[in-house]
């Protein structure tokens, strides 16, 4: 995997961007609540608008490549560079990045959460969106820890400060499992720079180098040591049964902007440190993870739609469902298959935007009814049939309907199962491959329950004659549409994400296969070991 | 030469020092006793100083009393401004870091 | 091993075309019609003059007009293709294969010489284009379609109930509270259904299998507004989602297993079967798989339960979907994929298996549920259970084309009979035959015509459509050895073809009695106005319903002629080879064209599969039982039970059925009937009794409460369990190792505070003790 080099400066632009924004915001007094709400839009859809100019710019024929690629001094005394650039593995999710975040923002045009204060709500969102896009394209381990420790911060405030009832126990529970995790994700980080040396003759950080000399010859004793501190630090966040019981309070107590943010970009920072850092890294130490990784995944394929069906808040119910979702993207990651990593970042995209959504509902039906109780809820479809129909339609995408885009994150990720990467067993991936599928029959029972009590019906007595039970409102349709188009679009033509993110794949499976102790030769060994 | 007992006076010094740190309630007295650990150490350094025939422990000797000059200074200050704001140098009532 | 060799003895032989006719190859239009008329009645349709359903009714016709065109242009295809136009180098490549003696390459020899001796006869291609739609692992997937026989005939019976359907459902659903969503979805059924029945991958026909799945939820709760049409729908969508775990890990299996592997492609995946290249256990594994797949989707026995719960759905809606096309997805992916069944199930030479056992079960289950059903549209539903099941049977026992046709024929009088049903209903205002039917001769015979040849095609009276396909059944069980016999067949499948036995008499019986609950007898409904179809109750003022019922329009009628005219003549396409043959009319044309036109047979794609010869006594015999059947229902209910009600003077209703009738007679003039009936009694209270009473019952209450009770029950552990891990083990032990981890550092910091005292001397002290501690460590690090 060679860069193509380059010393534009657009990605630093597109990465920037949000957070210059934000301290132009600093500069106007809070009180302008209009113009704070101005210019985070404008700066999001500038960043927007970087973000197309890098779909357009992108080389899709050399996808595998790392493009716009920028290697300059940053740290010298340690060797961390400012290395940034994109692949066709991080181009699907920067584009889902910038593209929700505008979203948000036209949402939160006339959903301030209470207590108010739209300037430090904003700029925190926009600095959020500079760490998210930051993470994606950081090509430096340091770099990438930075990004992903700077997502920490803001979210922790926007729950601590704009959430529900119990925030303070949801915010602190969020940040302390997330920066636990971490440590050890950077001590993972570190001891791949000291070990570096030995094959690289120089410590290095640079992403690209350690990806090329994946092993490195690094003893599979310390290898699996330093795979296990990443597993946490990634594992935490994506979240992987059982590190996920943060999730739950985190997305229920976070406001409806968080939420969204957390479940569309937040929780992909995790599987992106898998395919991107963990695995193409240290890929001996993978394939020794791969079978509990797996398996833990399908646990909480179960245990996700079981915890669902036990919920009687339909904001913790999509919260679980979170749980459920990212079971099966990590089952397609610990597959160490092209078809599974694919499958993969498709239901990473996929989830982004159901789910995304789904939040997004959740938050409108709170604002409507002041609450989220199933049991009180009911006869949507009667008193707001656009809302109870768009609730309808998320429903189907996210339990997987074919020709909506769950289907293209879910069945592959099923399908890799069936074959993983040589030197792992076929017969536990074909178990964890029938548990999932059946997960698929419960998703459908706690979804469609779901609307049932929710959307059908009668509205119950208490809601009848509510004046404050209208449908969808223009900033709604506003800040849906895409996602409602985009769900359906990548549904019919899933290709357009494949055709991205396969080449990259293959590329970063490659290596690790050239590699004499790579993923084939211990299969090859083990094989012997076990026939003689 | 006679190295160990200019060890055993040092030894000796250092010991005194420290059960004047540990328990004396008096802030000056605290303050002495330090002095008495820090010319212990100097009195080791010139010892091996001289025993080695290197000129390197006199210097630190003299090092450390220039230091020990300075940490005299600040340390009588201290215990001035603790006086003057509680009219007391008894140490065991200064417990500001309790936790 | 073995296998292997054969294969590269053969090199592939491709039957299958990209270059033909125009409407061939570009059939993918037939389904997109609908779907843009599916995208434009949910966005415009509430503002068209009309409410959207003229937009379906031009599409869905347009469609139709296509299909048939397809049709016509398959049937020139079909026997004028020259299989030199595809390529020299395929086939060529059918070379020196006749010296092996494996069965693939006796077929392949044979398939050489009908092309190079005959010279007339024309080898079966099938038309495939497809153009690619996404990629993985470096390879790249296409979507397409493909179109043969079976596609084709698909093709036109959906597009065409479809369109019948649409028409009647403009009065029949006419004022409803969500019209245009009724029809966007019908357009959404009918494009998911034709995309399933085009596609040329196993992954197309997952997408579409789904999406026909999701129309069927949203139809079956079309009235949502009443909990139990919303239970019906979800427990439909969740009961097919069980067998879809079937379907998921068979068609992956098929994925992986199939000719190297890694491809969807329906035809490849075939070939790779049809060549032996497929390990067996693979392809046990994914014809069972399939099988569980279809058992929901095509309601067989054990996962039925919810075709008959689907009738809450407006009436078009169980017309179209759950009698004529969605619940036969499953015998078609079965009959697309036949070379998987018949290799995995091992169908030639045998006499049992899974399909085939499924099939018979469901044939004589569900027929006797019919029975105690008092719901005209439960009856119908068990009905169609009943005769999906003789088509599972019929894969299941080699009979490919018998299934397909029975099938095709099925579609037309159950299609017949459910929107006749919905006739009736629409006057009555109910659906209940026994409360508020009976009489409704009378009062809508144009009605009662259709819906008697309906349930005559149905008992397989001669010659009516059901009667054909029926017959071609039972033969090719290879159960029937008798008189002329059943050589060819691929089995001898003994105990499927007695279950069908039993399966026509019952057939016939139990329509015998819905005929004459219906619409025989007197009127008994009248007293009061249900809404059963939503109707507002402005439009039943205007109907004039408080007084009789009367006679529906000519947009349900019409549909009804229609559909009643295919009944009778549809059977005639697939006439027996010898039938009427010698006399002056000589339909030599009309036999087994349909064999001819649809089955695969000499393709590479398909096995080669043996065909019974068919049996003039057979025919008789299963004609006998059949009339034995109705006979014997006629009996009870026309004659006897007739007699009594007019007697008595009663409505039927207040006279119970079957045992219980003893103590009844017993109050009300018991010596006339013991002395009159006597061998009535017999036969009636006794025989037929304990069929239609306990056995019938005991069919329903294991329906009921154990099939369905576990369902539920599943359903209730899944939930309790859920319960269970949330509270104990999330919220406890998970959540808890988590809290209690802070409050160790939280109680261990309590502990360490005492040390904090804020004293300098304190600290001091401890640190001159670590100092020593350490000092000590390296003395005694030193000395070692």
């Amino acid at each position: 995997m060679d860069p193509i080099a380059g010393n534009d400066w657009m990605l630093t632009a597109l990465v920037f961007a949000p957070l210059a924004g934000a301290l132009v915001m600093a500069l106007f007094p809070k009180e302008e609540e209009g113009l704070h709400k101005q210019l985070a839009l404008v700066t999001s859809l500038i960043t927007l608008g970087l973000g197309v100019w890098l779909l357009v710019d992108f080389d899709y024929g050399s996808a595998g490549r790392i493009q716009h690629w920028l290697d300059k001094e940053w740290i010298e005394v340690i060797g961390a560079g400012y290395t940034i650039g994109v692949d066709g593995m991080s181009l699907p999710l920067i584009a889902l990045t910038v593209l929700v975040m505008p979203l948000v923002f036209v949402y939160s045009w006339d959903h301030i959460p209470s207590p108010g204060n739209a300037k430090a709500f904003l700029m925190l969102m926009l600095i959020l969106e500079t760490g998210m896009i930051g993470t994606f394209v950081a090509q430096d381990l340091i770099l990438f820890f930075v990004f992903f420790e700077v997502v920490l911060l803001p979210m922790f405030f926007m729950i601590a400060v704009w959430g529900g009832e119990d925030r303070r126990y949801a915010s602190l529970k969020f940040f302390l499992y997330t920066l636990f995790g971490s440590a050890l994700m950077l001590l993972g980080f570190l001891a791949l720079f000291f070990l570096s040396a030995d094959s690289l003759g120089e410590h290095t950080f640079n992403m690209v180098d350690l990806t090329n000399n994946a092993g490195m010859g690094i003893a599979r004793s310390s290898q699996l040591l330093i795979f296990g501190g990443m597993f946490l630090g990634f594992g935490v966040k994506v979240p992987m049964f059982p590190f996920h019981t943060w999730l739950p309070d985190a997305h229920t107590q976070a406001p409806t902007q968080g939420s969204v943010i957390l479940a569309a970009v937040l929780l992909k920072l995790g599987t992106y440190g898998f395919i991107r850092i963990a695995i193409p890294m240290l890929p001996e130490a993978a394939e020794a993870w791969a079978p509990y990784i797996g398996l833990l995944a399908v646990i909480g394929i179960i245990y996700g739609a079981l915890g669902c069906l036990a919920q009687t808040d339909m904001k913790r119910l999509i919260a679980f469902s979170s749980v459920a979702h990212m079971g099966f993207v990590m089952l397609g990651i610990a597959t160490l298959t092209d078809f599974g990593i694919n499958a993969a970042i498709f239901g990473m995209v996929a989830h982004g935007l159901i789910t995304g959504m789904l939040f997004f509902i959740a938050g409108s039906v709170k604002e409507r009814y002041h609450t989220l109780e199933i049991s009180r809820l009911g006869g949507m479809l009667v008193q707001a049939p656009h809302l109870g129909w768009i609730l309808g339609f998320t429903a189907m995408a996210s339990l997987g309907l074919p020709g909506l885009a769950g289907f293209w994150g879910e069945f592959p990720a099923i399908l890799s199962a069936y074959n993983p990467a040589n030197g792992l067993a076929e017969e536990t991936f074909r178990g964890y491959m029938v548990v999932a599928a059946v997960g698929t029959v419960l998703a459908a029972g706690y979804l469609l329950w779901l609307l049932q009590r929710t959307a059908m019906g009668e509205p119950p007595e208490e809601f009848k004659n509510d004046p404050e039970i209208t449908d969808v409102n223009t900033f709604e349709w506003i800040a849906w549409t895409p996602l409602l188009f985009l769900i359906v679009l990548f549904g019919v033509a899933p290709g357009l994400i494949f055709e991205v993110t396969d080449p990259a794949v293959v590329e970063s499976l490659n290596n690790c296969l050239q590699l004499p102790d790579g993923c084939d030769g211990v299969a090859d060994a083990a094989q012997a070991a076990s026939g003689g | 030469m006679l190295l160990n007992q200019f060890l055993l006076l040092a030894a000796v010094l250092f010991c005194i020092g420290v059960y004047g740190v540990l328990v004396r309630k008096n802030g000056m007295l605290v303050l002495m006793s330090v002095e008495l650990i820090l010319n212990a150490v100097n009195i080791n350094l010139v010892a091996f100083g001289t025993l080695t025939d290197d000129v390197g422990g006199a210097v630190f000797a003299l090092f450390t009393i220039a230091v020990a000059a300075a940490e005299v200074g600040i340390g009588l200050a201290i215990v001035l401004l603790m006086y003057r704001n509680r009219r007391s140098i008894d140490l065991s009532e200064a417990d500001l870091l309790k936790g | 091993m073995f296998a292997t060799l054969a294969a590269e003895a053969v090199s592939t032989v491709t039957t299958v075309t990209n270059d033909a006719a125009w409407f061939l190859e570009n059939a993918w239009i037939i389904p997109l019609l609908p779907a843009i008329s599916f995208a434009l009645i949910l966005f415009f349709g509430k503002r068209m003059p009309y409410k959207g359903a003229e937009i379906g009714i031009t599409a869905v016709s347009v469609s139709f007009i296509l299909a048939i065109l397809t049709g016509v242009a398959w049937l020139d295809h079909r026997d004028h293709f020259e299989l030199e136009k595809y390529g020299e180098e395929q086939a060529i490549a059918v070379s020196d294969g006749a010296a092996s003696a494996t069965d693939t390459v006796a077929y392949t020899a044979r398939f050489v010489a009908a092309e190079a001796g005959e010279g007339g006869a024309h080898p079966y291609v099938a038309v495939q284009s497809s153009t690619q739609w996404l990629q993985s692992g470096g390879i790249e997937f296409n979507a397409g379609i493909m179109v043969d026989g079976l596609s084709v005939m698909m093709l036109f019976v959906v597009t065409f109930i479809s369109l019948l359907v649409h028409v009647y459902s403009t009065d029949y659903v006419g004022g409803d509270r969500r019209y245009t969503h009724f029809f966007a979805f019908l357009s959404l059924f009918t494009a998911s259904m034709l995309f399933f029945v085009l596609s040329d991958n196993i992954l197309q026909m997952i997408v579409g299998w789904e999406l026909v799945g999701v129309c069927s939820f949203a139809l079956i709760g079309h009235w949502w507004e009443e909990k139990p049409n919303s239970d019906a729908a979800l427990k439909a969508f969740l009961t097919n989602r069980v067998g879809d775990v079937g379907l998921l890990v068979g068609m992956i299996t098929l994925f992986f297993a199939a000719g190297g592997g890694k491809t969807f492609d329906t035809i490849k995946i075939n070939e790779a079967v049809v060549q032996g290249g497929v390990s067996h256990t693979a392809l046990v594994v994914a014809a069972a798989c399939l099988t569980a797949a279809v058992m929901s989707k095509s309601g067989q026995f054990i996962l039925h339960t919810w075709l008959p719960d689907a009738m809450a759905g407006p009436t078009p809606v169980s017309a179209l979907i759950h009698a004529a096309t969605m619940v036969v997805a499953g015998i078609y992916m079965v009959a697309r994929l036949y070379p998987v069944f018949w290799e995995g199930m091992q169908i030639e030479g045998s006499s049992i298996n899974l399909l085939a056992t499924v099939g018979a079960i469901t044939v004589v289950g569900a027929g006797l549920l019919a029975f105690v059903q008092d719901d005209i549209k439960k009856v119908l539903a068990y009905s169609t259970v009943s005769q999906l099941g003789y088509m599972a049977m019929a894969l299941g026992v080699g009979a490919w084309t018998a299934a397909v046709f029975h099938l095709f024929t099925h579609a037309f009088f159950k299609a017949n009979l459910f929107l006749g049903s919905g006739s009736v209903a629409h006057a009555v205002h109910s659906f209940d035959m026994k409360k508020d039917m009976g009489g409704m001769r009378k009062f809508m015979p144009k009605t009662y015509v259709t819906f008697v040849i309906g349930s005559l095609a149905l008992a397989g009276v001669f010659p009516l459509a059901g009667f054909w396909s029926k017959d071609e059944i039972l033969v090719n069980t290879g159960g029937w050895d008798l008189l002329g016999g059943s050589g060819a067949a691929p089995g001898s499948y003994t105990f499927h073809f007695v279950m069908g036995m039993i399966g026509a008499a019952l057939t016939a019986a139990y329509m015998t009695r819905c005929v004459y609950l219906t619409f025989h007898g007197e009127y008994r409904g009248g007293h009061a106005a249900h809404d059963d179809h939503g109707h507002d109750h402005e439009e039943d003022a205007a109907h004039g319903h408080h007084g009789e019922p009367h006679e529906s329009g000519p947009r349900i009628l019409y549909p009804l002629y229609i559909l009643s005219a295919f009944s009778i003549l549809i059977g005639f396409v697939n006439l027996p080879p010898g039938f009427l043959a010698g006399s002056k009319k000589d339909p030599a044309g009309w036999q087994e064209r349909f064999l001819h036109f649809v089955e695969p047979a000499g393709s590479s794609y398909f096995p080669a599969v043996g065909h019974a010869t068919p049996s003039w006594s057979l025919a008789i015999v299963a004609s006998l039982v059949a009339v034995a059947g109705a006979g014997f229902a006629y009996y009870y209910y026309f004659i006897r039970l007739d007699r009594l009600s007019k007697q008595l003077g009663e409505s039927l209703v207040a006279i119970p059925n079957g045992i219980t009738t003893t103590n009844v007679f017993a109050r009300a003039g018991h010596t006339l009937l013991v002395n009159k009936y006597y061998f009535d009694h017999l036969y009636t209270g006794i025989i037929a009794g304990f069929t239609k009473g306990p056995l019938a019952r005991a069919a329903n209450w294991i329906n009921q409460n154990v099939i369905d009770g576990t369902v539920n029950k599943a359903g209730e552990s899944a939930v309790q369990a859920g319960q269970l891990v949330y509270h104990k083990i999330d919220q406890a032990v998970v959540d808890g190792a988590v809290n209690l981890s802070g409050r160790v550092s939280d109680a261990s910091g309590e502990e360490l505070r005492a040390i904090n005292s804020g004293k300098v001397q304190n600290y001091a002290a401890l640190m001159f003790a670590g100092a020593a501690v350490l000092a000590g460590a390296f003395v005694i690090l030193l000395a070692l």
